[in-house]
């Protein structure tokens, strides 16, 4: 088991000739990932990395019986590529393309909503479920299987705790990116649901950052709602007020959505909050061994 | 992005929201001429910098006359106004904006600004005009009157009823606030701003309304589509390492520790701070190399953390995923040979091809590099580098 992507998840790729495109998609197929086909306009009827292109996802989902798309268009076409692959039938859409403007990004977002669609991203490094998926741009070999579940806004600091909860002697079920904008498709909470119905996923992992309430939002619902442990760790604890620290949605406004409070907020909700970046692994397994 | 006041207000002014007369100026001896084009026997004269809490500063004066217009100008152009906003080295002035004096009734207060929890823009209004939303935010929360807007079906008439009621606005005024704040919704929207504020908005002796002041912000992510907004850029409101490093595709944030960092992603690079911090160091910088890290970004990287004379010692975190960490430790041996990097520099690398990297870095032989094994042990490592011990 794991959440959302797994072996069966029939994948297509839609910016799938470019090269982003063509280079992550080799990458997710040499992972075992059962992509089945992808989407260029104008290229419908070629083959590219063995696989049928398509020119919209509408007829790559007749064909393929495509259920995933992974998007790597760029950011002027990337809400346009969600909304139709919400269009088409396809359940779960990762975004990964960043700088999409933001009215673009809640446009999407709605609608993907009321199609029934689960969106994650943009700006995100996609999806992994260890050993049997990986939709999205993440090196593959960090993720051993495991028990552990993980939520993070951040790429390369989830490669990092993943590695973390690796050498601890433990394992990743399913790891996510939900993304760093101000407006992302899944939530914490979301996933957070999705984990806790997980029968293979023991412990689940935050990785939050400054910027937005999200982390303050999922502190609440953990407290009423979740029984599996929570470890989470905040990045941005020394970054300045009112300064974009890389990610679009990682700035404190005026004196909200610090790092502090989240901590605070989700200390309260009874969650193991690790104050230093190098220990979450070894926390995982604390609280793991505890239980 | 931000913009000045004047642009804000060539803004509204396109999307036909009342604003006082006005005219920008760069000399002060251009002030008599601006004042007599607008008219009138009062005008204001306005520092233009992005900072809020000008008037306060002194960069906002109140002239009675033509020579006190040019009088207050040539003590405004030129000078270094120090706000709450700017920081204790303050901003210096080099534009003015010269502007007709308003008979005011009643200052409002009238923003628009995206909800992230809502995920949706709200618009708001306070009979709290002139004074920072945030401090009635925390004061008098209940003087804000909030209207959530549905992009989909865009700004309607019961959106502004329920501001204008709010603010106990006369039926006649209604009317007219109506049409502002549906001029002020085509603004942020048709715009792709991220914030737009008029505080005050003034309502007049004779009940029309104007916006006084103008604040807007836009979002980075779209201004590909909006030419006119792009030109707006004012370069000098930012810091010029933090435009380079943009320039090369690197996120930079100057802060006022010792210890540089170069780490590649966002979330990593703040984390990489945060450590620092707590082995007992203060961080000297953000430094994103993004998701594509080469041997050039890694040397422009060292150039820019070298530019800031309390560097003491720079950690170079580095988690290889699809960037190979073997052209990383090849790319930091090419950047010292090109820049000459005195300070001592820690090395994790971490990731795909690690072990390559680590074995180039150690056969370098070079006296300044450190090499560290996980996260923890590079934040120790460079504390003490950088205290010197």
């Amino acid at each position: 088991m794991s959440i959302l992507v797994n072996k069966s998840s029939r994948v297509i790729v839609q910016g799938f000739t470019g090269k982003e495109g063509t280079f992550h998609a080799e990458q997710c197929i040499a992972y075992g990932t059962n992509v089945v086909g992808g989407v260029t306009p104008g290229k419908g009827g070629q083959t590219h990395l063995e696989k049928p292109v398509f020119n919209t996802v509408k007829e790559a989902v007749k064909a393929t019986e495509a259920d995933t798309s992974l998007i790597l268009v760029p950011p002027a076409f990337a809400a346009d590529a969600v909304m139709e692959a919400a269009a088409s039938g396809i359940k779960v859409i990762v975004c990964i393309t960043e700088g999409i403007p933001t009215r673009d990004v809640i446009i999407a977002k709605k609608f993907a909503n009321k199609q029934g669609t689960t969106l994650v991203g943009p700006n995100c490094p996609g999806i992994i479920s260890a050993d049997e998926a990986k939709v999205g741009i993440m090196p593959g070999f960090v993720f051993k299987k495991g028990t552990v579940g993980l939520i993070s806004k951040s790429g390369t600091l989830t490669y990092e705790m993943a590695n973390q909860v690796v050498l601890a002697g433990l394992g990743i079920s399913t790891a996510i990116g939900i993304g760093g904008d101000p407006i992302i498709g899944s939530t914490i909470i979301d996933l957070l649901k999705l984990f806790e119905k997980d029968q293979e996923t023991e412990a689940i992992v935050i990785i939050g950052e400054i910027g937005g309430d999200m982390e303050i939002q999922a502190a609440e619902y953990i407290k009423g709602n979740i029984t599996k442990p929570v470890v989470a760790f905040i990045a941005g604890r020394t970054a300045p007020k009112g300064k974009r620290m890389g990610h679009a949605g990682a700035i404190i406004a005026g004196s909200k959505g610090t790092a502090q409070e989240k901590m605070d907020a989700l200390a309260e909700a009874g969650v193991t909050v690790v104050d230093s970046p190098a220990e979450v692994g070894v926390k995982v397994r604390e609280v793991l061994n505890k239980n | 992005m931000n913009i000045h006041e004047y642009q804000a207000k060539q803004i509204l002014e396109k999307y036909g929201v009342p604003i006082p007369k006005g005219k920008m100026i760069e000399k002060a001896e251009d002030a008599k001429d601006a004042a007599r084009e607008i008219g009138g026997n009062i005008w204001v004269v306005k520092a233009q910098i992005h900072a809020g809490g000008r008037g306060k500063g002194g960069g906002v004066k109140l002239a009675r006359s033509l020579d006190e217009v040019e009088k207050y100008a040539s003590e405004i152009i030129g000078m270094n106004l120090i706000t709450h906003q700017t920081g204790p080295a303050g901003k210096l002035v080099k534009k003015a904006y010269i502007e007709g004096g308003i008979d005011i009734k009643k200052e409002l207060y009238l923003g628009m600004v995206l909800d992230r929890a809502k995920e949706l823009p709200v618009m708001m209004a306070s009979t709290e005009g002139g004074v920072e939303i945030e401090k009635v935010a925390a004061e008098t929360p209940e003087k804000i009157i909030k209207v959530e807007i549905d992009p989909l079906t865009g700004f309607q008439g019961y959106h502004a009823r329920e501001l204008a009621f709010g603010l106990n606005l006369s039926k006649e005024q209604i009317k007219e606030f109506g049409k502002f704040a549906k001029a002020l919704y085509n603004v942020y929207t048709l715009n792709d701003a991220s914030l737009v504020e008029i505080n005050p908005l003034v309502l007049t002796a004779d009940d029309k309304f104007i916006a006084l002041d103008a604040k807007m912000g836009f979002d980075d992510n779209s201004l590909f589509r909006h030419k006119d907004i792009s030109e707006m850029r004012d370069f000098d409101e930012e810091d010029p390492a933090e435009i380079e490093a943009g320039n090369y595709g690197l996120s930079y944030v100057k802060l006022d520790g010792e210890v540089g960092c170069m780490v590649n992603g966002a979330g990593l690079a703040m984390s990489t701070m945060d450590i620092i911090k707590l082995e007992g160091g203060e961080p000297a910088n953000f430094l994103d190399v993004g998701g594509k890290a080469s041997a050039s970004t890694v040397a422009k990287g060292f150039e820019i953390i070298l530019k800031d004379p309390n560097v003491k010692a720079i950690l170079v975190n580095i988690f290889g995923g699809i960037v190979r960490c073997d052209r990383i430790a090849n790319g930091i041996l090419e950047a010292t040979e090109t820049t000459r990097v005195e300070v001592p520099i820690v090395v994790r690398l971490d990731g795909t091809n690690a072990k390559e990297a680590i074995e180039i870095i150690g056969d370098s032989n070079l006296s300044n590099i450190i090499s560290a094994t996980d996260l923890g042990d590079a934040a120790r490592k460079v504390v003490k580098a950088a205290k010197g011990v």
